[in-house]
C-alpha cells in the first residue's frame, strides 16, 4: 500500500492502494467514478478509456503509480453540462443502445478530435477500433465523430 | 373510432388509488389477477391493492408532471424509450413533460416484465395504451364534473383539458387528484393509427443523456456502504468440477475478508428453465476492492475432478425439457466429426410434403451442401455481475438480469424464502442478447450475501464472463435440392442438427412452397452449457438457408431474387401443406423494397449478396455489397428492408437495424469458441473476436415497410439474414463458396 495524489477532471484525489492497481479500479471502487467501465481488463475492449495528459488510454492496465504522475481525464470530466460538442453530437444521433461501450467510445474520439480535429474515415478507423461495441453501433460512432468534427473544439 | 375493453374479465385490469401527495396513479397489467397485496391491507385504503400488484403505472403530479413506468428490462433495444410513447400516445401528453422511470418488478401478479424473444412492444401494445387512454378518460370525466359540462364535450391537447364553448383549460396536474376519486371507465377509447403524434415519431433515448456523461446506470454501477466484491473460481474445463479448495495462501492477502465454496445450486432444489448454470458449485473469494479480490483469486489453490453425468427434467411452458449433460472433456474436432456423422445416420422426421424420395429419385440433378456454425460466447459488454444483501428474512437484489421474475422464484427456492422478501431491482444492462435470461449469477450472488452476512457485489471478470457457458450452440445442416432436366425445382430436403440442439424450423419457408419438401432433425448430447443467443436457431439457419438458395438460384440460372420471389409467389396462391407459419405476401414485399432501395437490377458490376428471413414475427430482407481489399473483404453498403408492423420510435428502430446487420456481419465473419479438453481456447478479446469499427459497413439504409399491422419483433429479426447475405457476396467478390461460420477463419483469408 502506498498514497498516491491524483489530478482528476481538475481535482486532486489522495488514495491509499497498493502500486499495481489500475487506474480503472481506483477511479470505480475507491472513488466511485463510475463512468468508466470494466470490460475486458486487458486492454482488448477500450470500455475503460480514459484520458491521461490527453491521450486516449486504458486505464485497465495503467497502473495508479504510473497514471498519478500525469493529468486524467474520464467521461465525467470532458465537460461541465454534458454539452461537450462530442456529447451533443453522440444525443444528436441517439448513438448509444445499450449504451455502456459509450463512454470508452467517446473518450476515445474527443482524444482523436482534440488532435485531428478533421479526421478522414480511415483516421476515425485507427482511432476506434479498439473500442468494441457489441451492440453494433460503428456507423452511428462515425457519424456522430464528422458531426463534432464540424464544430469547434475547445 | 374503436372502443376497447379495459378489462380482461370483471376484475380490475386497470384500478386507480390517490396518491397521499394528491395526483392520479394508474396501474396496469398485462393479465389480470385476484390476488391481493399484503402491503396494500396493512395500510387500510380501499382500492389501493391492485397498485402494489401492478407491474407498471403513470403519475401525474399537480404540476402536470407526468412519470411512466417502464415495465421491462432495458438490454439496449429501446424499451425504456418506446414503451412508454405507447401510455404517452393515448394519454396524450407533450412528451417533453414525461418522466420514464424503470417500474419495479412484482411477481404477485404474472406480468411479461422479460427482455427475450422480441416479444416486449409487441406484447405492450395494447395493454400500455390502454393504461394512457384510461387516465386521459379520467382526467375528460373529472374536467366535466368540475365545469358541469358533458365529458363528450372535454377535448385534450398535450396535457391540457379543454372545453370549447365555455373556454375553460385546465392542466392535466389540476384535474389529477379528482380524477383519482372517479370510478375507472370499464371502456376507453383508443386513438386512430392516423392520429397518432407521437407513436412513429422519433424520440431519444430517454438514458442518452446519463449515457453520455457517464452517470451510473448499470448494475456494474452498484455501490453500497460496507458492500463487499466477491468473484468466483470456476472449473477451467466443461466436465470438470470443484473437489477441494486451500485458501491459506488467498486468505492472507491484503483486502480479503472471506473464502468459501458455494452450491447456487443443491441438489434437491427445483430447476427452472432459466436457472442453467454451468457450474453450480464454485469457489468464491470475498474482500474489499476488485482488483485486490482479482489478485487472490490467483493465490487460491483449487483442486478439480471429473464431474459425473448430470440429467435434470425441467418444466416449463407447458413443456418437459430433459437437460443431459454427458461425462467427459470435449473437442471441437470431434464435435464437428460427429455432426458429420449424426447428419447422416440419426435423425428424426420433421416434416414431409408430397413424395420427396420420389422427386430425388427422379431428379436429373441433386445440388447437396453442407453448412456448419461454431459456439459462441454473449460477451455482454458488461459482464455478469448482481449486487445482493440478504439478511436472516429478506433478500434485496440489483442488476442486470433479463429474467427478473423466474429468477426471483429461483431464490425463493434457494433460500427457501417467501416471494413477497424478495426485491429485485432492475438496472440498465450493457447488453443482454440472452445471456441475462439465465440468472444463475444472481442466485450466487444472494447465496454468498447470506453466507457472509453482508452486501455484496458480485463481479464476473471476462474470463469468467466468456468461459462460464450458455453458449450458443454449433449447428450443422444439409440441404438437397432436386431439379428436373429443365432445371425445375422438384424436390428439397433439409437435414440439421447441432449441439446439444437443432436450429431446424420446419415449417418455415422454404416450406410451403415446394411440393416434394423433407424436413428432418437431429441433436447430439454435450455437457457444455447453451442458451438462447439474439434470434436462437434462426441465427444460423437463415444463413445457412439463404445461402443454399443463391447457390440454387445460380445452378438454375436464374436471379436469386427471382427465386424466392417465384417460391413465395407459389406460397402465396397454393400453399403445400398447413402448418407454414409466415406470411408469403409480406416476406416477398421485404424483398421487392430492399429490390428497389438497392437499386439490384440497375447496380449489376458490385459483388452482392441478398438474403431474407422471417422470425420473431417480422420480416427483413438485406442486399450487402462488399470489396475484397488487401485481400480482406470490405463491406461497402448495406440496404435493409424490415416490415415489423406499426413502427413506434423510427430512429431507435433504424438504430437497432443497423445494430442487428452489423452484430450479425461479425460473428459470421469472425467470432468463434472452440474447445480442447472441455477448455475454451478463447478466454478474453485478444483471442475471442468480434466486430471492430474498422470492419463495419460504410454506409447501412434502412427501409420499413409502411405498415397498420401491429407492431411485432425488432431485436433479433435483422441479425439472422444478414450472415447469408455476407456469405453470398463473398462468394461473387471471391468465386468461392463459404459454408462455414467464422468465414474469415477459411484458408482463403488466412493467407
Ligand atoms: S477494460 Fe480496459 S480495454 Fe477493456
Ligand atoms: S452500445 Fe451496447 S456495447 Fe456499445
Amino acid at each position: 500500500m502506498a498514497t498516491y495524489n491524483l489530478k482528476i477532471n481538475g481535482k486532486k484525489h489522495q488514495v491509499d492502494v497498493d502500486e499495481s492497481t489500475p487506474l480503472l479500479w481506483v477511479l470505480r471502487d475507491h472513488l466511485g467514478m463510475v463512468g468508466t467501465k470494466f470490460g475486458c481488463g486487458v486492454a482488448q475492449c477500450g470500455a475503460c478509456t480514459v484520458h491521461i495528459d490527453g491521450n486516449a488510454t486504458r486505464s485497465c492496465v495503467t497502473p495508479v503509480s504510473v497514471a498519478s504522475e500525469y493529468t486524467i481525464t474520464t467521461i465525467e470530466g470532458i465537460s461541465e453540462n454534458g454539452d461537450h460538442p462530442v456529447q451533443k453530437a453522440w444525443i444528436e444521433h441517439d448513438v448509444p443502445q445499450c449504451g455502456y461501450c459509450q463512454a470508452g467510445q467517446i473518450m476515445s474520439a474527443t482524444a482523436l478530435l482534440k488532435n485531428n480535429p478533421s479526421p478522414t474515415d480511415e483516421d476515425i478507423d485507427n482511432a476506434m477500433s479498439g473500442n468494441i461495441c457489441r451492440c453494433g453501433t460503428y456507423t452511428r460512432i462515425k457519424k456522430a465523430i464528422k458531426t463534432a468534427s464540424n464544430t469547434n473544439l475547445s | 373510432m374503436s372502443t376497447t375493453k379495459t378489462t380482461l374479465g370483471r376484475r380490475s385490469f386497470l384500478k386507480n388509488v390517490s396518491l397521499a401527495g394528491g395526483g392520479l396513479v394508474i396501474g396496469f397489467s398485462w393479465l389480470a389477477s385476484c390476488k391481493e397485496a399484503p402491503e396494500a391491507k396493512a395500510m387500510g385504503i380501499e382500492m389501493p391493492k391492485e397498485w402494489f400488484e401492478l407491474n407498471g403505472f403513470l403519475k401525474i403530479g399537480d404540476n402536470g408532471i407526468v412519470t411512466i413506468m417502464s415495465p421491462n428490462p432495458e438490454i439496449g433495444q429501446n424499451v425504456k424509450t418506446s414503451m412508454p410513447m405507447l401510455v404517452a400516445e393515448e394519454l396524450d401528453i407533450d412528451w417533453a413533460n414525461v418522466i420514464v422511470e424503470q417500474a419495479p418488478l412484482n411477481t404477485d401478479i404474472f406480468t411479461r416484465q422479460v427482455a427475450g424473444g422480441s416479444q416486449s412492444i409487441r406484447a405492450s401494445w395494447e395493454p400500455m395504451r390502454k393504461a394512457g387512454a384510461t387516465a386521459r378518460q379520467m382526467l375528460k370525466q373529472a374536467a366535466a364534473d368540475t365545469w358541469e359540462v358533458p365529458v363528450s364535450e372535454i377535448k385534450t391537447k398535450e396535457g391540457v383539458l379543454i372545453h370549447e364553448a365555455s373556454g375553460k383549460k385546465a392542466s392535466y396536474g389540476e384535474m389529477a387528484s379528482k380524477a383519482a376519486t372517479l370510478e375507472v371507465p370499464e371502456e376507453v377509447v383508443l386513438k386512430e393509427k392516423a392520429n397518432f403524434s407521437i407513436i412513429g415519431t422519433s424520440k431519444k433515448n430517454v438514458d442518452g443523456k446519463k449515457i453520455v456523461t457517464g452517470q451510473p446506470l448499470y448494475g456494474i454501477d452498484t455501490q453500497r456502504e460496507g458492500m463487499k466484491i466477491a468473484m468466483i473460481v470456476q472449473p477451467p474445463a466443461f466436465g470438470m468440477q470443484l473437489k477441494s479448495i486451500d485458501d491459506t495462501e488467498a486468505k492472507k492477502m491484503p483486502g480479503i475478508t472471506n473464502v468459501l465454496v458455494i452450491d447456487a445450486y443443491v441438489d434437491d432444489q427445483k430447476i427452472g428453465f432459466f436457472d442453467q448454470a454451468a457450474f453450480p458449485k464454485m469457489a468464491v473469494v470475498v474482500g474489499d476492492t476488485t482488483w485486490q479480490v482479482m489478485q487472490a483469486k490467483k493465490a487460491l489453490n483449487v483442486t478439480w475432478e471429473m464431474a459425473p453425468e448430470y440429467a435434470k427434467e425441467i418444466s416449463a411452458f407447458g413443456r418437459t425439457f430433459n437437460v443431459k449433460r454427458p461425462v467427459g472433456l470435449e473437442n471441437t474436432n470431434d464435435h464437428i466429426k460427429a455432426m458429420q456423422q449424426v447428419n447422416s445416420q440419426k435423425i428424426t422426421l420433421a416434416r414431409k410434403d408430397g413424395n420427396p424420395e420420389k422427386a430425388f429419385k427422379n431428379a436429373d440433378r441433386v445440388i447437396e451442401r453442407s453448412y456448419s456454425c461454431p459456439f459462441l460466447a454473449h460477451n455482454t459488454m458488461e459482464p455478469m455481475n448482481f449486487f445482493a444483501n440478504v439478511t436472516n428474512d429478506k433478500a434485496e437484489l440489483m442488476g442486470p438480469i433479463q429474467t427478473p421474475e423466474a429468477m426471483e422464484h429461483s431464490i425463493s427456492e434457494r433460500l427457501d424464502m417467501p416471494l413477497e422478501n424478495i426485491d429485485i431491482k432492475m438496472t440498465r444492462m450493457g447488453g443482454g442478447f440472452g445471456r441475462r435470461l439465465y440468472g444463475h449469477f444472481l442466485v450466487e450472488a444472494a447465496v454468498i450475501s447470506k453466507e457472509i452476512g453482508a452486501p455484496v457485489k458480485l463481479q464476473y471478470s471476462r474470463e469468467d464472463d466468456m468461459t462460464n457457458g450458455v453458449y450458443r450452440p454449433a449447428y450443422y445442416a444439409t440441404y438437397k435440392a432436386a431439379l428436373d432436366v429443365n432445371n425445375n425445382l422438384i424436390g428439397f430436403h433439409v437435414i440439421a442438427g447441432g449441439i446439444p440442439e437443432s436450429p431446424l424450423a420446419a415449417n418455415r419457408f422454404p416450406a410451403g412452397a415446394i411440393d416434394n419438401y423433407l424436413a428432418e432433425t437431429w441433436s447430439i448430447d454435450s455437457n457444455i452449457t447453451t442458451g438462447a443467443f439474439r434470434a436462437p436457431r434462426s441465427n444460423f439457419i437463415a444463413g445457412a438457408e439463404q445461402s443454399f438458395l443463391d447457390e440454387l438460384a445460380e445452378e438454375m440460372g436464374k436471379d436469386p431474387f427471382d427465386l424466392r420471389l417465384e417460391l413465395l409467389e407459389k406460397a402465396k396462391n397454393n400453399p403445400v401443406g398447413e402448418n407454414n407459419d409466415y406470411d408469403a405476401a409480406r416476406y416477398a414485399g421485404v424483398l421487392e423494397l430492399v429490390r428497389k432501395t438497392s437499386n439490384w437490377d440497375s447496380d449489376t458490376s458490385k459483388n452482392r449478396g441478398v438474403s431474407a428471413y422471417f422470425c420473431h414475427n417480422s420480416y427483413v430482407a438485406q442486399v450487402l455489397d462488399l470489396e475484397i481489399e488487401n485481400n480482406q473483404p470490405k463491406i461497402k453498403d448495406v440496404y435493409c428492408a424490415v416490415d415489423c408492423g406499426i413502427v413506434v420510435n423510427p430512429d431507435a428502430a433504424t438504430n437497432l437495424v443497423e445494430g442487428g446487420i452489423v452484430d450479425g456481419i461479425g460473428h459470421a465473419m469472425y467470432s468463434s469458441l472452440t474447445f480442447k479438453d472441455g477448455k475454451p481456447d478463447q478466454k478474453n478479446f485478444d483471442t475471442y473476436r468480434l466486430i471492430r469499427h474498422n470492419e463495419a459497413p460504410e454506409n447501412i439504409k434502412v427501409d420499413f415497410v409502411q405498415s397498420d399491422t401491429d407492431p411485432t419483433g425488432l431485436g433479433e429479426p435483422p441479425f439472422p439474414p444478414i450472415m447469408g447475405a455476407v456469405a453470398n457476396a463473398l462468394y461473387k467478390a471471391t468465386g468461392t463458396r463459404h459454408y462455414h461460420q467464422p468465414f474469415m477463419g477459411s484458408q482463403e483469408f488466412k493467407g
